[in-house]
């Protein structure tokens, strides 16, 4: 076994046992640095398959902004997440669903999950970053615009929502 | 000595360059605090600290004397105290969030440094060869994703801390770091679409940036600083913001909130902080001297190759790539040694910013400006640099 494999299995294991911690965890904030390792552990993972490129946009997206404006909120609202009125009251009904439906997608995800044979040897889009943009304006042109799009929407949304119906913004 | 060096194993080297950096940055920290404290001084018009004097060096006649007054030893002075004080740790905070947040304040600073090149020399064929722990491909988005790491060291502290104070710093400092990084990062997108030529592989190698600086030429010796400079202004701006520093220290703000995330540290733990926040600026003011000043380049329009080939003739020692190596940190540091004094000189003279101040020049002022100075500069160069 080779430095990159160790490396691999090591930032798989980070991976998984921090996304437990993030499920299992009861406090909101150890939750979130839970969801920061798991991000870390992702990234590593990029790294360890030659994705530079993806690693440090992962790191800085994911793990600069996004887990900060979570622990904002976290830490804004105070949430002590000791009471979890609403998973209580769940039906019994609705939680098998739920588990049921976990359970058939990551069983249909390894009986019929398959690596394509030879494309290993490719080098990685994400590695560089003339290929990865290139790919961005080619090929994956329809998605991004349409997720930006989707985007746009859910924070028009949200200004729309938030905003108070009458009086001044912020009066103080 | 580099044959024996050479026949390590190349992780071994990495490690080692790994800790000569460290040894270097981490001590220009310390020295940092110190001639803030110095600096603070003469802009208020006090002598500033001029007391700690090593037994020994005080026997010598006229230099003892200067460098006590100088005030050189209180960094050795206050580093010992940080490290024997009592480290209390008070009863009613989380101890694991608690000492792991100063950790976290180190590594980002230190984990930045390594794609961040510091130099460069002339290799046989005059050619010029960045130094560099790892000059990769992509340095600048790798600097800015473990930097904005650097942020968790803040909100960890203010939280752990379990108190009013502390916890309003770290819920600042979070707000905060995420408004400007916007400006930030788009404010350096211009160099990079313009040193991004047509034909040439996608970079965002900060070396590259150096390159482009140091062509021949009206145009190829300018410095980005007077080609671009509303993206130096708006780097600038947020780079104060990103570091905690005056004027937008938001999250210290001892005049609202006591000490803000570090109200509850005291010893080692606190002097952590500081020589992070400090490393903080040295890299940060090393991308600004990579991306706007030039780089190793001695002066606009004068690179670090019409240098040696100026020196060449005086001696043939002058050519010589060690020396020209260390002439070219030399250059780089010196223009961020001078960076950082700009630093201090601004956090004495301008007064802090409110908060919804802060706020209001983050998303109200420098992202507008910074999204039309993008957009005239990406017109511009797709006038400019045809295919």
């Amino acid at each position: 076994m080779g430095t990159g494999q160790i490396l691999f299995n090591a930032f798989v294991l980070l991976t998984v046992v921090s996304a437990a911690g993030v499920v299992l965890n009861r406090n909101a904030v150890n939750a979130a640095l839970c969801l920061l390792m798991a991000l870390v552990g992702v990234s590593g993972l990029f790294v360890a398959l030659d994705a530079y490129l993806l690693a440090f946009l992962l790191l800085l997206v994911y793990a600069g902004a996004v887990v900060a404006l979570f622990l904002f909120i976290i830490m804004l609202l105070d949430a002590r997440g000791d009471s979890r009125p609403v998973l209580h009251r769940l039906p019994l009904a609705a939680r098998v669903i739920a588990t049921g439906l976990v359970l058939g997608g990551v069983a249909s995800f390894l009986m019929r999950g398959r690596l394509p044979e030879g494309r290993a040897a490719t080098t990685a889009v994400g590695a560089a970053l003339k290929p990865y943009a290139h790919q961005l304006f080619t090929t994956y042109l329809l998605p991004v615009q349409v997720l930006g799009f989707l985007l746009l929407i859910a924070m028009i949304g949200v200004i729309a929502l938030s905003r108070r119906p009458d009086g001044p913004e912020d009066a103080a | 000595m580099i044959d024996l060096y050479l026949s390590l194993h190349p992780v071994v080297q990495g490690v080692l360059k790994g800790l000569a950096v460290i040894m270097v940055i981490f001590p220009i920290g310390g020295i940092c605090s110190m001639a803030e404290r110095k600096v603070s001084a003469w802009i208020q018009g006090r002598p500033g600290p001029n007391r700690a004097i090593v037994p020994w060096v005080s026997w010598i006649p006229v230099i003892g004397p200067f460098l006590q007054r100088l005030g050189l030893f209180h960094v050795l002075a206050d580093g010992g105290k940080m490290l024997f004080k009592e480290d209390a740790l008070p009863g009613h905070v989380n101890k694991f969030y608690f000492v792991l947040a100063p950790v976290v304040a180190m590594m980002p600073a230190l984990t930045t440094v390594t794609t961040v090149p510091f130099g460069a020399y002339l290799d046989a064929a005059g050619r010029v060869v960045p130094l560099a722990l790892a000059n990769v491909d992509i340095g600048l988005i790798a600097v800015f994703a473990v930097g904005s790491l650097g942020v968790y060291s803040l909100i960890l502290a203010g939280w752990a801390s379990n108190s009013k104070y502390p916890f309003l710093g770290g819920v600042r400092a979070s707000a905060q770091l995420i408004s400007y990084e916007l400006s930030l990062t788009l404010s350096v997108l211009p160099v990079f679409l313009w040193i991004n030529a047509p034909g040439t592989p996608g970079t965002m190698s900060l070396s590259r940036a150096v390159e482009f600086q140091s062509l021949p030429g009206f145009w190829g010796g300018m410095w980005f600083v007077f080609l671009m400079p509303v993206s130096a202004l708006v780097f600038l701006v947020a780079l104060f913001a990103e570091t905690n520093r005056h004027p937008f220290d938001m999250a210290e703000g001892e005049a609202d909130l006591v000490g803000g995330f570090h109200t509850e540290y005291g010893a080692f733990k606190w002097g952590l902080f500081f020589v992070a926040e400090y490393a903080h600026m040295l890299i940060g003011s090393g991308v600004f001297t990579l991306l706007f000043l030039g780089g190793w380049n001695p002066l606009p329009w004068v690179s670090l190759a019409t240098l040696v080939s100026w020196l060449a003739p005086l001696h043939p020692l002058l050519a010589h790539p060690l020396f020209v190596g260390v002439l070219s940190i030399g250059i780089f540091l010196g223009k961020v040694i001078a960076l950082i004094f700009f630093f201090m000189w601004v956090r004495w003279t301008v007064p802090r910013f409110r908060y919804d101040q802060v706020m209001d020049i983050g998303w109200r002022k420098l992202l507008p400006l910074s999204v039309a100075n993008l957009v005239f500069y990406a017109a511009a160069i797709a006038v400019i640099q045809t295919r």
